[in-house]
């Protein structure tokens, strides 16, 4: 199980890389959906088909709508000089992944094993979930009964991100759109 | 907006009725089998994005849709609200509380408030997810002509 996602991520961080790269940006969104999808597989490896299903949907629906931002604006990625500031740039990234690597290593140390984390509530969903909410999906049960003011929120972000879209890409306004 | 070839025309009129159909399966099993309003409502907006991708259509009529597609999301999130508050005032008075009889484990009908939860949920993730694709092809539309 371990190799296997670890493979799995390996190829997920050379897509991720690769993207980040690429001089054409339909081949870089491709590699961005290498990140995506191979998700997906793990997802499915740790046993768990509601968030790959979530997933698998989810990117192919942006994978589609970047496409066709791609298709429609430039296929070239825009070059800036950087040399400006090149020593400011290699110092301060030098420092944030030096930050970053100390505090995982410091985080790492009390954490359980990989697959082992169990925690009192965790313990109470799985045991006795079933029974309390009439449920037999565990996660739906525990998304719309214990915890429903997470899937409110998820909910709300959605409608705020609808609302913002048609916020700011409206060029005309609408009286001059009927008349 | 024009519409793709002949032969993606007549495959996409055979299969989203069927994605259609499995999102609804998808939303109604969601307390059952793995899946619930999030991703049963992405599928069904997934079949309504095939159509129009494939088949194309008019900036007039894609804005009509998306003034339906903005109500219904946000009535949709409407209903959701409600069903929950209803729960400060039936039973144990706790904000999105199950107040509905849970039933047998394993049933179609059973678990109380969260099938309808699934489905208004799914109502309204659909709907969203379609009035954003809208919206971007109207944008798009609207600064070619």
């Amino acid at each position: 199980m371990e190799t296997l996602l670890s493979i799995l991520i390996g190829f997920m961080i050379i897509g991720a890389l690769y993207a980040l790269h690429a001089r054409d940006l339909l081949s870089a969104l491709i590699a961005q959906g290498i990140v995506g999808y191979g998700l997906v597989i793990c997802f499915l490896n740790l046993r768990a088909p509601d968030l790959a299903i979530v997933q698998i949907v989810v990117e192919t629906i942006t994978l589609i709508i970047m496409v066709a931002v791609v298709l429609n604006s430039s296929r070239e990625e825009i070059r800036e000089s950087w040399n400006r500031n090149k020593v400011l740039n290699t110092i301060s990234s030098l420092i944030i992944i030096g930050i970053l690597v100390y505090v995982f290593a410091a985080m790492l140390g009390p954490l359980q094993p990989f697959g082992e984390h169990t925690t009192r509530m965790a313990e109470f969903y799985t045991q006795s979930g079933a029974e309390a909410t009439g449920s037999a999906n565990l996660v739906t049960g525990v998304l719309f009964d214990f915890r429903a003011y997470d899937t409110l929120g998820e909910a709300t972000i959605l409608f705020t991100a609808a609302l913002g879209v048609i916020t700011i890409l409206r060029s005309k306004s609408k009286k001059e759109s009927t008349s | 907006m024009n519409g793709m070839s002949q032969i993606v025309k007549k495959v996409t009129q055979l299969m989203s009725g069927l994605i259609f159909m499995y999102g609804l399966y998808i939303i109604t099993h969601g307390h059952l089998t793995p899946g619930g309003g999030f991703a049963g409502g992405a599928i069904v907006a997934g079949a309504f994005i095939l159509l129009i991708l494939a088949f194309g259509s008019k900036v007039i009529s894609l804005r009509k849709e998306e003034t339906q597609t903005s109500i219904t999301e946000s009535l949709a999130l409407l209903v959701v609200i409600i069903l929950a508050g209803a729960g400060l005032f039936l039973g144990s008075h706790v904000f999105f509380n199950n107040y509905l009889p849970q039933g047998e484990v394993g049933e179609l009908i059973s678990a109380g408030v969260i099938p309808i939860y699934n489905i208004f949920v799914g109502m309204e993730v659909s709907a969203a997810l379609l009035t954003i694709f809208l919206g971007l092809v109207i944008y798009k539309e609207e600064v070619a002509s």
